[in-house]
């Protein structure tokens, strides 16, 4: 497939996660507003570090405690893209410079949209991906931050169940051998282990490890019936 | 200002990390051992995700009733609905179990 097309079937991939961001975002835009962040702050936050995670984290401690703490708990809930970046190295092209610009495009959804399988990711797919999602987070916050939509009655809604709805489906597709099922169950596992213990960024982080399961060996695939070896 | 620089710092650590790949390993490839485990990064992030968005912080934020929603959405998904209509039964689900 050419990279136009890869691009178009990126943004395709994603309206279904866009349309979770945009409600995010309006979330975060009317909590924002209540916390007196006024317009420019929130509507640039969105736009340049586009993270959902980070900025409700930096919104809600940054009132409670220090700056530095605040930052410190924002940052780390982001570290999960420390290990993403990494895994996605060998699939991005060009200088360093232009590898880590097209770096700028890993979000959740799209990560998982640009797997080809294989440890493979397809760029052009990935940044497909996050133009709607981006648009619509940057949207959503604009909304948020105009209208002021009671949390409670999203809620009551049930904006809640969409992003990880959307996470369920996309594991389901994505869980297809039983390599892969053993090891996102270990991802959840250690993640809802650590969520007991210590801060949801560290549970993520640790939750990587559940992936160590790949260097195991590789049973060899069965020999069909008839089949010549 | 504090607000600002926080903001700032905050977007500047995202965008570092996100580009480790290329700052941390510019143009060598990873062996074949770390390919494996890469392979299964992807599955791995997407159930702690979800397990960490539903249980929030010290699992104070298990609500059964948003986990019935995505359990609904996930059943409808495996009677291959499409992605869209099946979200969106999922929240009419938990919306719905709300209202009582």
């Amino acid at each position: 497939m050419s990279t136009r097309t890869d691009f178009v079937s990126g943004m395709r991939s994603a309206v279904g996660p866009a349309a979770a961001t945009l409600v995010l975002g309006i979330s975060f835009g009317a909590a924002a507003a209540a916390a007196g962040w006024g317009i420019a702050a929130p509507v640039f936050f969105s736009a340049f570090a586009f993270s959902g995670s980070a900025q409700f984290s930096l919104l809600t401690t940054l009132s409670a405690g220090t700056a530095v703490a605040a930052v410190l708990s924002a940052v780390l809930i982001n570290a999960r893209y420390l290990v993403m970046g990494v895994a996605l190295n060998d699939s991005l092209t060009g200088s360093r410079f232009r590898r880590a610009l097209q770096a700028q495009a890993l979000v959740d959804a799209s990560f998982m949209v640009a797997h080809e399988g294989g440890g493979r990711f397809n760029i052009a797919r990935l940044v497909g991906a996050t133009v709607p999602q981006w648009s619509c987070w940057l949207v959503g916050t604009l909304v948020g931050l105009l209208l002021r939509p009671d949390p409670e009655l999203l809620e009551k809604c049930g904006a809640d169940v969409v992003f990880p709805a959307f996470f369920v489906l996309l594991v389901l597709d994505e869980v297809r051998t039983s390599r892969a099922a053993v090891a996102a169950l270990l991802g959840a596992g250690i993640a809802g282990g650590l969520l007991l213990v210590t801060e949801p960024g560290y549970a993520l982080l640790a939750a990587t490890a559940g992936a160590l399961v790949g260097v195991l060996p590789e049973r060899p695939a069965p020999v069909k019936s008839g089949e010549v070896r | 200002m504090r607000l600002w620089l926080s903001i700032l710092a905050v977007t500047l650590a995202n965008w570092l990390m996100k580009a480790s790949g290329p700052l941390v390993l510019g143009h060598r490839t990873l062996p074949r051992v770390a390919r494996n485990v890469v392979a299964l990064m992807a599955p791995v992030l997407l159930a702690a995700l979800i397990v960490v968005d539903l249980a929030g912080p010290d699992w104070e934020g298990f609500d059964w009733t948003q986990v019935f929603g995505v359990l609904v959405a996930a059943v409808a998904g495996l009677a291959r609905v499409p992605i869209l209509p099946a979200v969106l039964i999922g929240v009419l689900a938990t919306a719905g179990l709300r209202l009582f």
